[in-house]
């Protein structure tokens, strides 16, 4: 760790693992905890899953959507992953002074209507206002409890030769509110794909025991979160470079802008890793959704050099998927 | 071994993330060159602007990637200094430090202008834009630097041999194609302006190694949906009114006359080192990290004995492992399998 918490430390990448293994995890350190997945699966009568997250976007609003369809989105996501259906949620702000009550309107309104789609409720929460300054704008914090219905969802669970899926294309999230913050730079036809995975999550529960791990590859995108499923596992990935999809006008502005769409971050899509022989049938599990229409194989768990994903490139060369160190910047030249 | 250098960062990113080194005939080398912004920035420049950070009432405003560059000594540096309090701002374009500076005007904001060219002409731009608003709490460190010296700086190093030139289309599309006949005209040298899609790469590469197979080197440019031959004369008439050449320190390559910008006459007042009174020294402090000799094609990044080691893209030495168009973290972050 550094002296001090620079903004690395929240990219999502090496920085923010160090923060988590280096002063919370020696801290709460437990079974629950320490896995590091989405969610933990409680024990008790009924096993439960339980997820938090925060969400400080800047801007609030972003083509796609807002912080508080976010706030619900991400914690429900979360909850899914680990294997959940969610039922109750969360929901705490901290409003800076001075926020307009129209945007908080709005904001709770599309909030309210993720949580009407996905038949969850809101049972507790909780709200704070901080003087000018102490917050930008709005910060929303929302957990999530969810009833387990896929046990045993882990990156233990993965074996050599199983499939490696996703549900669409990379990174619109992470540059849509690039964009959005930083308007000048390009004009692009971009939002966000920020959306509740959970129903895709339970059609993909039916793929029982085949079914084996499920994550959303939130800050840090696609490369980080293989990179440190492989080292968590101790296996290899090997996947294709030209399979993986990515939408055209996201490509182009990462092109321009010097980013990788691998990197960036994204809030409706999951990568799940099946049986080999399931992958046909989870693939059109996924496109029955119209999130995951552009579901595709992206390639396979290999016992070969274990802990480290490698990229197959259409030019016939290869090299290693690493996890983000910091945030991303656009080139300067 | 014949030895091709690209010249530029965007040409290093491109060639590591399509893993293009390992597809190479037997016997050609791609070599990094001098046009990775923040790599030629000497650590004295992030000095300089760290104690800028630290005054009170003033804003450093940066792009992302000067953040994590280490100045002289590793605990300075913009984005630490941040983290203990200074007022350092990430901007995507000098525009919006511009627009900080109009918006709050009991602040000064000091945008730490980096880059060739290519970027020359949208920090210029600013300027422009700041004085005729009449913003004068505005200025700009100027470490604008200009390609041609630096390649002939390397080319008076007997230890550089590069046997062609990938030149850089960015700048291209700027300064145009006149601004690199001077390496066929002058020095015999191989030379290619090329785009950056991997198919761009390998064409310009193939073009290079037919020059050097047939001892003929001329200018060709394979990036002519870009780069035509005069350059953007907007963007040039821009430079040849508000700036004069400038000597400059580079890292690795020393003091290299001519080749940088000063704003010109009643520009030089938006200009942060006459304002708040810096001058960077004429020679650099040596440091541990080799990014100087990274940058000039004398080693590869894996010459270096810290790179990969105590040298990371999370804990970097030096900026060619911070950049995104540095040597070392394409090297890192790409590495070949």
């Amino acid at each position: 760790m550094d002296e001090y918490i620079t903004l690395d430390y929240g990219s999502g990448g090496r920085k923010t693992s160090a923060l988590i293994r280096e002063l919370i995890l020696p801290a709460f350190g437990n079974s629950f905890l320490s896995s590091l997945g989405d969610g933990a699966v409680l024990p008790g009568a009924e096993q439960l899953v339980f997820s938090t997250d925060s969400f400080v976007v800047s801007p609030l609003f972003f083509p796609g959507g807002n912080i508080g369809k976010l706030a619900v989105c991400g914690t429900l996501n979360d909850v899914a992953m680990a294997g959940g259906e969610p039922k109750y949620l969360s929901l705490s702000l901290v409003i800076e002074e001075g926020f307009p009550t129209e945007d908080l309107r709005k904001i709770l309104a599309s909030a309210a209507e993720e949580v009407k789609k996905a038949g969850v409720s809101v049972v507790t929460g909780d709200t704070k206002v901080v003087e000018k300054g102490s917050c930008d704008g709005l910060f929303i914090n929302t957990a999530g409890i969810g009833v387990l219905k896929q046990p045993g969802l882990s990156p233990a669970a993965m074996k050599a030769g199983d499939a490696v899926l996703v549900s669409g294309p990379l990174g619109n999230h992470g540059l849509t509110i690039l964009l959005a913050r930083h308007p000048q730079m390009l004009e692009a036809d971009l939002s966000s794909d920020c959306a509740d995975l959970a129903p895709m999550a339970a059609a993909l529960y039916g793929l029982g025991a085949d079914l084996k791990m499920l994550r959303d590859p939130t800050r840090g995108g696609l490369a980080t979160v293989l990179a440190e499923l492989a080292e968590s596992a101790d296996l290899g990935f090997e996947l294709a470079e030209k399979s993986i999809p990515v939408d055209p006008a996201v490509r182009t502005a990462c092109e321009l802008l010097g980013l990788d769409p691998l990197y960036s971050a994204n809030e409706g899509k999951l990568i799940a890793v099946v049986s080999a022989n399931k992958a046909e049938e989870a693939l059109a599990l996924m496109k029955q959704f119209p999130e995951g229409r552009n579901a595709a194989l992206i390639g396979t768990v290999c016992a070969e050099h274990p802990g480290l994903p490698v990229l197959r490139t259409p030019w016939g060369s290869s090299r290693l998927l690493t996890a983000l160190a910091g945030a991303q910047f656009p080139r300067i030249c | 071994m014949i030895r091709l250098m690209e010249i530029c960062g965007t040409h290093t990113h491109a060639i590591a993330r399509a893993g293009l080194k390992q597809l190479l005939p037997e016997g050609v080398k791609l070599l990094s060159g001098p046009g990775c912004p923040v790599c030629v920035t000497p650590p004295e420049a992030i000095d300089a602007l760290v104690s800028l950070a630290r005054r009170p009432h003033l804003t450093v405003c940066t792009y992302g990637d000067m953040l994590r560059v280490p100045g002289t000594s590793p605990e300075l540096s913009l984005l630490k200094e941040k983290a203990r309090g200074a007022r350092v701002e990430m901007v995507f374009s000098p525009m919006d430090a511009l627009s900080m500076a109009e918006r709050d005007p009991g602040q000064e904001y000091v945008f730490a202008g980096v880059g060739f060219e290519t970027t020359a002409p949208g920090t210029l731009a600013a300027v422009k834009a700041a004085r005729v608003k009449n913003v004068s709490n505005f200025s700009v460190f100027m470490l604008l630097r200009r390609i041609e010296p630096a390649v002939r700086a390397l080319l008076a190093d007997s230890e550089s041999r590069i046997d062609g030139f990938l030149c850089p289309g960015h700048v291209a599309v700027i300064i145009g194609e006149k601004g690199f006949r001077f390496l066929p005209e002058e020095y015999r040298l191989p030379a290619v302006i090329s785009g950056f899609e991997p198919a761009d790469i390998w064409l310009s590469v193939k073009e290079l190694l037919r020059q050097v197979r047939e001892k003929d080197p001329r200018l060709v440019n394979t990036y002519t949906r870009a780069v035509s031959p005069e350059g953007n004369p907007l963007a040039l008439a821009l430079m040849e009114e508000m700036t004069r050449p400038d000597g400059a320190l580079w890292r690795g390559l020393g003091y290299i006359e001519g080749s940088a910008y000063a704003l010109n006459g009643e520009y030089a007042a938006w200009d942060a080192a006459i304002k708040f009174g810096i001058s960077l020294p004429r020679q650099t402090a040596p440091t541990a990290c080799r990014c100087g000799e990274v940058i000039c094609g004398k080693i590869e990044p894996a010459g270096c004995p810290f790179f990969g080691k105590v040298c990371t893209p999370e804990a970097p030495l030096g900026p060619c492992m911070v950049s995104s168009e540095g040597s070392c973290a394409a090297a890192w972050t790409y590495r070949s399998f």
